[in-house]
């Protein structure tokens, strides 16, 4: 399966990554190959096999309903790049 | 010719969940905080930081399924919704994807009377995200700011098949939806905070048409009759494009409450893909029969068990019934009467009449409320023994509603005792026709309003004390007597 | 002998009787590292203050139980309170978390010392420290070579004799791989037997915590002390921890060995081959039992892996956008540009590289191609690992195909990069513990030997690795370091 640069641009939109008109065509060129490579796993016939979802058998990993007091709001905004009025602040939404 | 349309709605709806502390960590879920003090590393998203889910948001998705006669999945599993937004702290929602806890449930709403069954496809549980504050419209503010409160609050999101056919269906159903979470103990529901929320999938098409129509999703519908008017609205506009011959276009709606209307949200420059896949953090749930059969076993009564309880012991109508089902908290204040007054009936009429007009009035709920069923009770004993009257007991009522006063004591101070004294009301009426010629005349030339000029008459003269039963006994004979 | 030369349990027993201190051992090691860092580069962030203090504290107390005043470093993935955690990335250059990782906070009750943060590639994606958006950290055994990686500060940071241990994480070799490289231990345990919580995720299905030692006996020693349940973490599973010390007693007599001839095969050095093809040797005449093998689906795991593990690094990085925490450009207009521009300036080409992919593998219309095809190829991957363990101890290979690389020999291309984890990657998909040894040198360079066990049974995996080194004396060889 190869990429082209416009479905690089898409999956950067998707993935919120700018990347520049140089970037569309080293990066499509390189996950062509590697995806060229990832192919090798056609040669597996999968129809009959169970995706393997989770490693261990485990399941029901629960906490109790209990409250735990929270983080102090200096430390939670502490690393905020821009932080207003107790808030993280962020440009214009649209 | 004439294409008649039909209004297609199905609703997802998202329930808080009602657990003390959030789905994923031990911050606390109470609302109203100061914004950013319930949060931790774990809902603010922070590097390295692993969820753990809480068991009784388990508990109570199960509870909710089985009062919806939903199938409780016996293995499900948490995916992961992956979307950049602001609020969003991990840029991934934790939610469930193919593998819902609950599926395949109904429940049963009444319109026109006439009993209809609404199919719920699904409900499933998720992390709420946090708030983002503007500066006015999301459309214009300069900036925004982000309050993480609310972010891995549970919340349980409940999808119905598109089994509604208007506004009036939808919100109906989504009345009938909130009894039951509030009966079944797993919400608050409060629409005003946000603890339930509404979205609507609006179609319309041609009667007799299989295939659903284009549809539109109207977000955040944020009080029933917003729900209901948004749904009509919405219906009504997209007839009216496709009469013109225009296309619906399938988009994200708002609803501006003010201005009756809907309106598009701009369109994203990029088509939603969600990315959903299992996620790596949370082992999958089993859930047993026996956990299911215990859940059930602790089952309260729901809203439908309340409502024929109502019908087969107190001969309640079933429209009353239906309505005093609507609230645990309305049938819990009318049991609590019941005990004591068994006249159903005179109670469903005063609590369907003053009681919620009152509520709605001042906008409280009714375990709110000062009065007390013991209030409301003496007061019906008081009309029914003929101290006061009918009109002058909702004076009582709004008196008892404001101040939580018993009936005796606003009764006594006000001097609202009804007057039933023959000898008192007898002279009032002497008096009164003594000095009316006229409209004795008229009274007996045969015009019935002329009577209703004296029972006026006294009733001002004893500011609405006189027992009505007595006067009219009274003025009959005094008027017919002398005539 | 100086006191840095010495391993855990050396120091330990020095402590012990009295005949060292916390703050003269920490003087010993950070005047190695000052003396050695300029040219091995491990270290992205040095606590000399703080670790003076608790190693005064330590020796006030008296008390050298456990792990009291033995000095150690931490990959600069784990989160520590108050200390700078950069996951070697622009994006978390400034990042300050308010807590500690489980793993940390259990060396740090148990008396250890921490010295400092260690060099790796940008969140863990890469072979060589070639990644890191700070600098490349140099083999102490050829410093024109990669130590390995993405661990690689940690393992070159016990092989230049910096600190006796150190943590690092592996997903697909990321401990086994530079340990091979640097001539020391490095343990892997199975998935979920050490907490993740506070270790910034790279790829939460094979993220696992580990140990990078100068022999075995401190692996087991540090496994101890790191192992366990923790009911914050939901994966970490709830067992019980023996004490792995009490299985190094030399004897391998009866311990089935499979050794899967796919990993012998073509891409493998032949000196790498032929060295670990002696330490199977040393094992029969010690009394083990061994077979040729095939594993027939590992070949598979490669790719699988290229599939899996960033797909699910694009829902773990997607939180580094720039509101909470991190790098954020302040030029953005809207929240899409910021996320967009943040994260631009914030990663380097690796991590974006498999964010795309990550997110391509993910993608409606692809799902199924990609990610749910890499889950089933997952599936046989582990049956082909299960069916062996019904019959066999233990599975002994190579950790690499080849001893340490170049500086700049491989970054150019991605894919011959990703072949330096073809032979470890296979555990991490299967969940297994696996660890590598040193077994050899070729021209001046270690060479490792992989051992792999049953899930949960590190402790044959440890018997076996010291049955080894009891017989050998290449963990007993040190690089050497010109030093100021």
């Amino acid at each position: 399966m190869a990429l082209t640069a416009k479905e690089v641009e898409d999956l950067a939109l998707k993935a919120r990554l700018k990347i520049t008109d140089a970037e569309k065509e080293f990066f499509a060129e390189q996950l062509s190959s590697i995806l060229k490579y990832v192919d090798k796993l056609d040669e597996l016939d999968t129809s009959e096999v169970e995706p393997l979802i989770y490693i261990l058998p485990v399941s029901n990993r629960f906490r109790a309903d209990e409250i735990r007091s929270s983080a102090s709001r200096d430390e939670i905004l502490a690393n905020g790049p821009l932080v207003e009025d107790f808030h993280f602040k962020v440009p214009k939404i649209i | 010719m004439d294409v008649q349309y039909e209004t297609v709605v199905g609703l997802e709806v998202h329930a808080e969940l009602k657990t003390a502390s959030k789905i994923f960590c031990g911050c606390s879920t109470a609302f109203g905080a100061e914004p950013n003090t319930q949060v931790c590393p774990v809902c603010a998203g922070f590097p390295g930081m692993l969820p753990v889910l809480n068991e009784k948001v388990v508990e109570l998705a199960i509870r909710t399924g089985l009062a919806l006669n939903a199938e409780i999945a016996e293995h499900c599993k948490f995916d992961r919704k992956n979307y950049f937004y602001p609020d969003l702290p991990k840029a991934y929602q934790i939610s469930q994807f193919d593998a819902p806890i609950c599926k395949k449930g109904y429940l049963d709403i009444e319109i026109d009377g006439e009993k209809k069954r609404i199919g719920i496809t699904r409900a499933h549980m998720e992390e709420d995200a946090g708030k983002l504050i503007h500066q006015g419209d999301i459309t214009t503010t300069p900036f925004s700011l982000v309050d993480l409160n609310r972010s891995g609050v549970p919340l349980l999101e409940i999808v119905s098949e598109p089994d509604m056919r208007s506004g009036a269906e939808a919100r109906a159903y989504m009345e009938k939806l909130r009894a039951i979470l509030l009966f079944a103990g797993v919400s608050d529901c409060k629409m005003q905070e946000g603890s339930l929320r509404c979205d609507a999938n609006v179609s319309v098409r041609p009667i007799g048409q299989k295939e659903l129509g284009v549809r539109t999703e109207i977000k955040n519908l944020n009080s029933f009759r917003a729900l209901e008017r948004a749904v009509d609205y919405e219906a009504k506009r997209q007839i009216e494009a496709l009469e013109d011959g225009e296309e619906i276009i399938q988009e994200t709606m708002t609803w501006d409450e003010e201005s009756g209307v809907t309106r598009s949200m701009r369109s994203k420059e990029e088509a939603d893909d969600y990315r959903y896949f299992p996620d790596p953090d949370l082992p999958p749930l089993f859930i047993s029969q026996e956990w299911i059969d215990r859940i059930r076993a602790s089952m309260p009564e729901l809203p439908d068990q309340a409502q024929q309880r109502l019908m087969d012991e107190y001969g309640l109508p079933e429209y009353d019934a239906s309505i005093i089902t609507l609230s645990p908290d309305t049938l819990a204040f009318f049991d609590e009467c019941l005990q004591v007054y068994p006249d159903a009936k005179t109670l469903s009429n005063w609590m369907m009449g003053e009681m919620a007009r009152l509520l709605n009035q001042n906008n409280i709920e009714i375990q709110e409320v000062r009065v007390r069923p013991e209030g409301l009770v003496s007061m019906l004993k008081m009309i029914d023994e003929g101290k006061i009257s009918g009109k002058i007991a909702k004076k009582v009522f709004e008196e008892m509603f404001m101040t939580g006063k018993d009936p005796e004591q606003i009764v006594e101070e006000k001097g609202l005792i009804q007057i039933s004294d023959p000898e008192v009301l007898q002279a009032m009426i002497a008096e009164i026709i003594a000095s009316n010629p006229k409209v004795v005349d008229d009274y007996r030339s045969g015009k019935d309003k002329a009577f209703g000029f004296f029972v006026g008459q006294v009733m001002k003269k004893t500011r609405g004390k006189a027992n009505p039963a007595i006067v009219n006994q009274l003025l009959k004979e005094h008027l017919d007597r002398e005539g | 002998m100086e006191l840095y030369e010495l391993t855990v349990h050396e120091l330990q027993k020095l402590l012990a009787r009295k005949e060292s201190s916390a703050q003269e051992i920490t003087r010993s090691i950070f005047s190695r590292i000052h003396a050695t860092d300029e040219k091995i580069a491990s270290f992205v962030t040095l606590t000399e203050e703080k670790a003076y203090e608790k190693a005064s504290q330590i020796d006030k107390m008296g008390n050298y139980q456990n792990l009291a005043g033995i000095p150690y470093a931490l990959k600069d993935l784990f989160c520590t309170r108050d200390i700078r955690t950069t996951c070697c990335s622009r994006m978390l250059e400034d990042f300050v978390p308010p807590y500690d990782s489980y793993a940390g906070r259990r060396l740090e009750e148990a008396g250890g010392i921490l010295v400092g943060k260690l060099n790796m590639d940008e969140f863990a994606m890469g072979s060589s420290t070639e990644h890191s958006a700070f600098f490349t950290t140099r083999n102490p055994w050829d410093l024109q070579r990669v130590p390995g990686g993405s661990s690689g500060g940690s393992a070159a940071a016990v092989a230049a004799e910096q600190v006796p241990f150190s943590l690092g994480t592996d997903t697909g070799g990321s401990i086994r791989q530079p340990a091979a490289f640097c001539g020391v231990v490095g343990l892997k345990p199975t998935y979920g037997r050490v907490s993740r919580w506070g270790v910034v995720s790279y790829s939460s299905s094979l993220d696992q915590v580990g140990t990078l030692t100068r022999d075995v006996m401190d692996a087991a020693i540090i496994l101890n002390h790191i192992s366990g349940y923790d009911p914050m973490d939901s994966t970490s599973v709830n067992t019980a921890v023996p004490d792995y010390t009490q299985f190094l007693d030399g004897e391998v007599r009866g311990m089935k060995i499979a050794f899967p001839r796919e990993y012998f095969q073509a891409g493998v050095d032949e000196d790498v081959r032929a060295a670990v093809k002696n330490a199977l040797q040393l094992y029969e005449s010690l009394g083990a039992e061994l077979e040729e093998v095939s594993l027939p689906c590992s070949e598979y795991a490669l790719p699988t892996y290229y599939l899996i593990a960033p797909a699910e690094a694009s829902a773990n990085l997607a939180r580094f956008d720039g509101v909470r925490y991190g790098l954020r450009d302040m030029e953005a207009e809207n929240v899409v540009e910021m996320f967009s521009q943040s994260r631009a300036r914030g990663f380097g080409d690796e991590v974006k590289r498999r964010l795309l992919l990550g997110t391509y593998a993910l993608s409606s219309g692809y799902y199924e191609e990609y990610y749910l095809k890499a889950l089933k190829v997952r599936q046989l991957i582990k049956q082909d690992f299960e069916r062996i363990f019904a019959d066999y101890d233990l599975i002994i290979c190579p950790t690499t195909t080849r001893t340490a690389f170049k500086i700049d020999e491989e970054i150019d291309d991605p894919l011959t990069l990703y072949m330096n984890d073809i032979l470890t990657v296979p555990v991490n998909m299967a969940g297994l513990p696996g660890m590598s040894i040193p077994c050899g040198f070729a021209d001046g360079l270690p060479i490792g030997m992989q051992i792999i066990g049953r899930a949960f049974d590190e402790a044959s995996m440890l018997k076996a690795a010291f049955a080894f080194e009891q017989q050998t004396e290449f963990h007993r060889a040190k690089p050497h370091l010109e030093v100021k």
